[in-house]
């Protein structure tokens, strides 16, 4: 088993416990701060992905952005708040969470089923990929292609992407305005 | 090497999870936690399948749009739970059941 290999199993390992104790936590500030955890780990599986880039912006964004903007969406809004949120009784395996653990099974094995069926490393576009050097390697520089894709081929999701967040700035700002005023 | 399988079992483990999330909280911030989980298991398999396309780069490239969206999404959904929390002082998706009073 090589070294990578031992990476990725480590770091799933902790990806999924991590999401696991957080689906699972009494303790709201708790379970955001395991959340984290489940981000970091998500961005070294990309990373074993061959995509620096994108754990580096997963990183920077989830972790510096999302996150930080839950924390103080939920610090700042009064004490009465925390009080609300934690004040909840729930037990892991009750019998009213039973459906959705339920649901939540059955889709996995679905899923699971339909992976194995699926066979992901043998489909045709990725072997062509393989046999015509199309395949990303460990040691190449892939942050120059992304640029020059972003500017050519993607153009037009990326123009449409910077007015969504603009129109997204402008919600928000417009949603959490104090009442009363206009 | 990592086979695409792996990534696959990874991410929809990570999917079955946001989803028990979203259905079984009963408070707003965490299911928005779930959804991002679920958010998370997309972007891993755009990724892993990305790694076969070298020259256009799409999967990265699409990974990369979808954590901005989730950032915008997240920012609306903040808002709109402390708009909530303000009007009807909890954010139990259950207690929620009137459009304007």
């Amino acid at each position: 088993m090589s070294l990578v290999r031992v990476l990725f199993y480590f770091l799933s390992f902790i990806a999924i416990t991590s999401a696991l104790y957080a689906a699972s936590s009494k303790n709201l500030v708790r379970s955001i701060f395991v959340f984290f955890v489940t981000l970091f780990a998500l961005a070294g599986l990309y990373v074993l992905a061959l995509a620096d880039f994108v754990a580096v912006t997963q990183v920077v964004i989830y972790v510096g952005g999302i996150l930080v903007l839950i924390l103080f969406a939920f610090m700042l809004s009064g004490k009465e708040t925390l009080n609300v949120l934690q004040s909840q009784e729930e037990k892991l395996f009750s019998l009213k969470k039973l459906p959705a653990l339920l649901l939540a099974g059955l889709f996995f094995i679905v899923l699971i089923n339909v992976i194995f069926k699926a066979d992901a490393d043998n489909l045709q576009w990725v072997k062509d990929a393989v046999s015509f050097k199309n395949e990303i390697t460990p040691n190449a520089v892939m942050i120059d292609n992304i640029g020059i894709n972003l500017m050519t081929r993607y153009l037009l999701p990326f123009e449409a992407i910077s007015i969504l967040l603009l129109m997204a700035l402008v919600g928000a700002a417009h949603l959490s305005r104090k009442e009363g005023k206009a | 090497m990592i086979m695409l399988t792996d990534f696959m079992v990874v991410s929809a483990a990570l999917f079955c999870i946001g989803l028990y999330m979203v259905v079984t909280k009963r408070n707003a911030i965490q299911i928005l936690i779930g959804i991002e989980l679920i958010l998370n298991a997309a972007i891993l398999n755009l990724v892993a399948f990305g790694k076969y396309d070298k020259v256009n780069n799409s999967g990265q490239l699409f990974a990369l749009f979808a954590i901005v969206l989730a950032a915008a999404t997240t920012a609306i959904a903040l808002a709109i739970i402390l708009n909530v929390y303000r009007r009807y002082k909890t954010i139990d998706p259950n207690d929620i059941n009137k459009l304007r009073d």
